[in-house]
């Protein structure tokens, strides 16, 4: 028998609906992998019976001779961000430390409706905010992947839904739900050798996942192939009236309309993507995509895109002015943990608790998203980047002129090594170069695995397609999936 | 008390005080502005918050409609520019009583642009000594929640039940120039708000407060330095407050200090105002558009429906009633200065006009006069205020349609109401029950009358001399003679035919 | 416009920025922090460059209207689920260190 935790979300829906497997043995078999796979730290809290009891309901479905829904029996890691009903949810947080909460986000509740079940909270950059996973405060996780010079270093899963990459990738899961702020789901995804899509800002409900930045989070699928994430994209997306910036419209069948054949379509090559210094193994990957994508029936097309160089400073006065005020909440009054020193009056408390309670990227983003809203600077900053942000989308509204979508790299580079870029903010932020121009612009992108380096690690092709065109986006991963023919996976040494 | 005679004398010669107020108006809803809580006062502690109000992780706000449409039809109310595109912003600062850490208000977009309240400096002659007072802008703001600081050595009890609730903060212009101008602003403001129903105008249950900004200065100088009074919470309070921040700020200055722009807070118990202890560090809220909401864009539709809504204004009603109804400018500005007045004004009138069948004009002045005195004074004495009236419209109508119908005279008719608030009875069947009907039997007052002139036969002779003022004299007597119930005017034409 | 402005934050500014977003930091943290304050601010700032005349900022990323909500009570009475998280939470309050105000 075919080892379980080696099938993807629809083999696994497929089997239980067919009866070739139950939920409860697919359940049991990631519990399995979970439990054995504390050396890669991907999981922050083990829910095995979570995953179990949604298994055995929906066991007991099939035996009433019930329709099962598009997730049925299939186990998923879930990002620390999100919020679940009486399982700890700290977004990788100490300030969050003993936090249940006693709501379910939208999001795991779709999820759920859809027969899914949890196997656990995933490891992330604390609160969202990092590109390797170094931020969590309860230590990062290890990507599952190594070089094949073996020296054994330990490397990055990319960030912020590391645990999610690396629980995916290395089996421990066969979907994993993801935020997208500015690259996490992808450049992670990009990292690890699986696929992952962000949807159009407004598809997936932010009700119940602790906010990062509020007009760029987004939530989205990370799962082994294409098919996969357009099925659990279509479980975790809708309209919620909860969320005054979720969109009001049908949730289109993803998985349905999967198709390969990109006759009509006109890809877009921005140039401006093609930065100076680029790395070359990086720059052969694309080259590739773009032939696979000719190959599929798509019509080529050079764009420019001319603000794409301004995206990531505009993005980094953005985020973290919106994260200044929406982490203001984290005051251990209400939730999470305080800190009362001796004789310390309210406002000390304050200060105390969130000096003990966040890491030191997230103080530190705090306090320059502070500094650009305070008085004086709040127009030469914030008010700047946020015109450079209408720049920027205008760019993406005219490009769609001559092009359907676009493909471009998703990182600059493979995993680096843990350690090697935490030291220099600015060099961290660049890994999400190629990611933030879309999350600027709300537009669906998706990462799916080009092929290997030299050094055997995965390097991801990102996919951006128009407002509302998740399809499009999910049919030309398809397209470079078929050609691609990526089927390394990491070797278990965990 | 008029603009240009309020003056504090100074050692230094006569100052002149500027005000500026910003009101904040609980706006009337069932639920608060961001989330389905109620807003009802009084509840249990926490009972009445919600994950949002109280900010837990992962929390959306979504804006009620009815908040945004009771906003606009203030705007509509104030004659203000209503604008079609507004946005909510965070002001961004930490505080016990504000759990997200920033409060959503409206700094750079406000629903509600510039407008203006026509207030009046003399009740007996309301359109004598008006002056219009400026308003700046009015937005939507969440309310915060409550401390308590009395209940436990150590620590203070937060309480977010407010927390969310939904208010108009209304900023007015710096035009006012006296504490009079100032209490006539808050009450007109105070009573436009409840004509138009999106505010109780509740000071003691914190509906409505005022933030009081006051400012001296020699008169035709530039504006001095303001302090800002906080959550002022009735109108004589915020006389006072300006009375004696003002006198305080010339006597700062004219020993020789500087006012510092700082936040005050009133104390009705000592009636002075006291610096806040000073925060650590100087405001910076932080404005940035809320990025959890969108812009808030009105279309026609909603515009339209709003204006149609709104009720006849307190303005508008009492030019009418002098113009249509002939009421007195007095009597017309106390009659529209509270909606409930006007509102059961109106419902006797129209109950009275039908009990005698005639036009409304022509029965107002004495429905009028009878809501003024008689139904005022009763409600006074059992320190009541109209909407509890033990009197309905209908039973006041019937009793004032006796009265004109010559049934009874204003004399019985004062006995009558005070029968009708005791037994709750009404005024005919009073009337008929106690034998109270005024009597028109030509017979009966003849006797009483020849009865008055022969007891009283030397004032007869005066009379007939050319004494005429006696007249009166012999009206009472016959009425009294009559216990009242008879037709002063037959009496009247009676009385005259047998003094010849 | 920013490229004019070569703005350079001291230990002071980010001491005042730390207190602003209530956060203890200690005299060397604060010390640490400046050169980082002033690496990513100096890296921001050539956003200054851009032309951005006639440019509205953002406000929805995707186009959306803003919905209102019915005014019906949906929520509330839910104190147990408000408190159970709470540090210090006593006889249907939080609890927070003594204000005096």
């Amino acid at each position: 028998m075919t080892d379980l935790t080696d099938l993807g979300i629809a083999d696994i829906r497929n089997g239980v609906r067919a009866g070739t497997f139950s939920a409860r043995e697919v359940a049991t078999a990631f519990n399995a992998n979970v439990a054995a796979a504390k050396a890669l730290n991907a999981f922050l809290i083990d829910t095995p019976e979570h995953a179990l009891a949604a298994a055995d309901a929906i066991d007991a479905k099939r035996a009433a001779g019930e329709d099962l829904p598009i997730m049925a029996g299939v186990p998923i890691g879930m990002k620390d961000l999100f919020c679940t009903v009486g399982v700890e949810a700290r977004s990788a947080s100490k300030i969050l430390n003993g936090f249940k909460p006693t709501y379910e986000s939208t999001v795991s509740q779709k999820l759920w409706d859809a027969g899914a079940g949890m196997l656990g909270k995933l490891n992330m950059d604390q609160f969202a905010m990092g590109s390797s996973n170094e931020t969590s405060a309860f230590g990062n996780v290890i990507s599952p992947w190594r070089r094949n010079d073996g020296g054994n270093a330990a490397l990055a899963p990319g960030g912020s839904s590391g645990g999610s990459a690396a629980a995916v990738s290395a089996r421990l899961c066969p979907g994993a739900t993801g935020t997208d702020t500015g690259g996490s789901i992808r450049q992670p995804a990009a990292f690890t050798g699986i696929s992952g899509i962000k949807p159009t800002y407004g598809r997936c409900s932010r009700w119940g996942v602790i906010a990062f930045a509020s007009s760029l989070d987004q939530a989205g699928p990370m799962a082994r192939d294409v098919r996969d994430c357009a099925i659990m994209l279509e479980a975790m997306s809708g309209f919620d009236p909860k969320d005054s910036t979720s969109l009001d419209l049908p949730v289109p069948h993803w998985e349905a309309g999967l198709s390969s054949n990109l006759t009509g379509k006109r890809v877009g090559i921005p140039k401006e993507y093609r930065l100076d210094g680029m790395d070359a193994e990086v720059a052969a990957v694309w080259d590739k995509g773009i032939e696979w994508l000719r190959d599929a029936g798509a019509e080529i097309v050079d764009v420019s895109l001319p603000h794409t160089r301004h995206a990531l400073p505009a993005y980094y006065i953005i985020a973290p002015a919106e994260a200044s005020s929406n982490l203001a909440r984290y005051d251990g009054v209400r939730y999470g943990q305080r800190n009362l020193p001796d004789g310390a009056g309210l406002q000390d408390m304050y200060a105390a608790t969130r000096a003990a309670g966040f890491g030191h990227e997230v103080k530190r983003r705090i306090m320059i998203g502070t500094y650009v809203l305070s008085a004086g600077f709040y127009d030469a900053y914030y008010t700047q980047a946020q015109k450079v942000r209408t720049l920027i989308a205008r760019d993406f509204e005219r490009v769609w002129d001559s092009c359907d979508l676009l493909l471009a790299p998703t990182a600059p580079s493979a995993a680096f090594a843990l350690g090697q870029e935490s030291d220099d903010p600015i060099a961290m932020y660049l890994n999400d170069v190629f990611a933030v121009p879309a999350s600027l612009a709300g537009l669906p992108a998706m990462s799916v695995p080009g092929g290997l380096d030299s050094q055997g690690l995965p390097l991801g092709l990102q996919i951006i397609g128009k407002p509302l065109d998740e399809q499009g986006v999910l049919n030309a991963g398809l397209a470079i999936e078929e050609r691609a023919g990526f089927t390394a996976r990491p070797a278990q040494w965990w | 008390m008029t603009e240009s005679t309020y003056r504090i004398q100074g050692a230094t010669g006569e100052w002149e005080v500027v005000i500026g107020l910003e009101v904040h108006a609980q706006v009337t809803s069932n639920a608060k502005l961001f989330s389905g809580a109620a807003t009802t006062f009084g509840a249990e502690p926490n009972a009445q918050v919600s994950l949002v109000d109280a900010a837990m992780p992962g929390m959306l706000p979504v804006p009620n409609g009815e908040c945004v449409r009771q906003a606009v039809r203030t705007g509509m109310a104030l004659n203000a520019q209503i604008n079609r595109y507004s946005r909510f912003d965070r002001k961004n600062y930490f505080y016990a009583d504000l759990p997200q850490g920033y409060q959503i208000s409206q700094l750079y977009h406000p629903i509600v642009g510039e407008g203006a309240i026509e207030i009046s400096l003399d009740e007996k002659n309301p359109d004598a000594h008006t002056k219009t007072i400026g308003i700046e802008r009015l937005h939507l703001e969440q309310d915060a929640g409550k401390l308590m600081h009395d209940q436990h050595p150590t620590m203070s009890y937060v309480d977010l039940n407010r927390c969310g609730v939904a208010l108009m903060e209304i900023v007015s212009r710096p035009d006012m120039r006296s504490p009079a101008e100032a209490g006539a602003y808050l009450k007109k403001l105070r009573s436009i708000l409840r004509y138009v129903g999106s505010c109780d105008g509740n000071m003691e249950e914190g509906s409505m407060r005022a933030d009081v900004n006051v400012s001296v200065r020699k008169p035709g100088d530039e504006f001095g330095t303001r302090t800002e009074t906080k959550n002022v919470n009735s109108v004589r309070y915020v006389m006072a407050t300006i009375e004696h921040e003002a006198s305080r700020q010339v006597d700062v200055i004219e020993s020789g200090g500087t006012i510092v722009q700082e936040t005050r807070l009133y104390d009705p118990d000592k009636n002075e105002t006291r610096s806040m202890r000073s925060k650590e560090d100087a405001h910076d809220y932080r404005y940035f558009p809320d990025p959890d909401l969108l812009p808030l864009e009105l279309d026609d539709t909603f515009l339209d429906a709003c204006k149609a809504s709104l009720p006849e204004l307190p303005d508008a009603k009492r030019k009418r009633y002098e113009s249509e109804l002939g009421l007195s400018a007095y009597n017309a500005a106390v009659l529209t200065a509270e909606a409930e007045t006007a509102r059961w004004f109106e419902a006797l009138l129209t109950e009275s006009a039908k009990a005698q069948g005639k036009p409304e004009a022509e029965v107002a002045k004495a429905a009028a006069n009878w809501l003024l005195s008689e139904l005022y004074g009763a409600l006074n004495r059992m320190a009541k205020t109209i909407d509890d009236s033990p009197v309905s419209p209908a039973a006041g109508a019937e009793l004032l349609a006796l009265v004109a119908g010559g049934t009874i005279s204003g004399t019985i008719a004062k006995q009558v109401f005070e029968i009708m608030l005791e037994t709750g009875e009404g005024a005919g069947a009073i009337v008929e029950a106690r034998g109270l009907k005024q009597t028109s039997d030509t017979g009966a007052i003849d006797a009483a009358i020849a009865k008055v002139l022969a007891d009283n036969a030397d004032k007869v002779e005066q009379y007939r001399g050319g004494k005429e003022a006696l007249f009166g004299f012999f009206v009472g007597q016959t009425m009294k003679a009559m216990q009242g119930k008879a037709n002063p005017q037959m009496v009247n034409e009676l009385l005259k035919k047998a003094l010849g | 416009m920013l490229a004019d402005q070569a703005m350079s934050v001291d230990s002071k500014t980010v001491k005042k920025i730390a207190s602003l977003a209530r956060i203890a930091m200690s005299d060397d943290e604060i010390e640490a922090m400046v050169p980082e304050f002033n690496g990513i601010l100096g890296w921001v700032e050539q956003l200054g460059e851009v032309d951005v005349t006639g440019v509205e900022p953002m406000t929805a990323v995707i186009p959306n209207v803003l919905r209102l909500r019915d005014d019906v009570v949906t929520d509330g009475d839910i104190r147990d689920k408000v408190l159970a998280n709470a540090p210090a939470a006593e006889h249907g309050f939080f609890g927070v260190p003594k204000v005096i105000e």
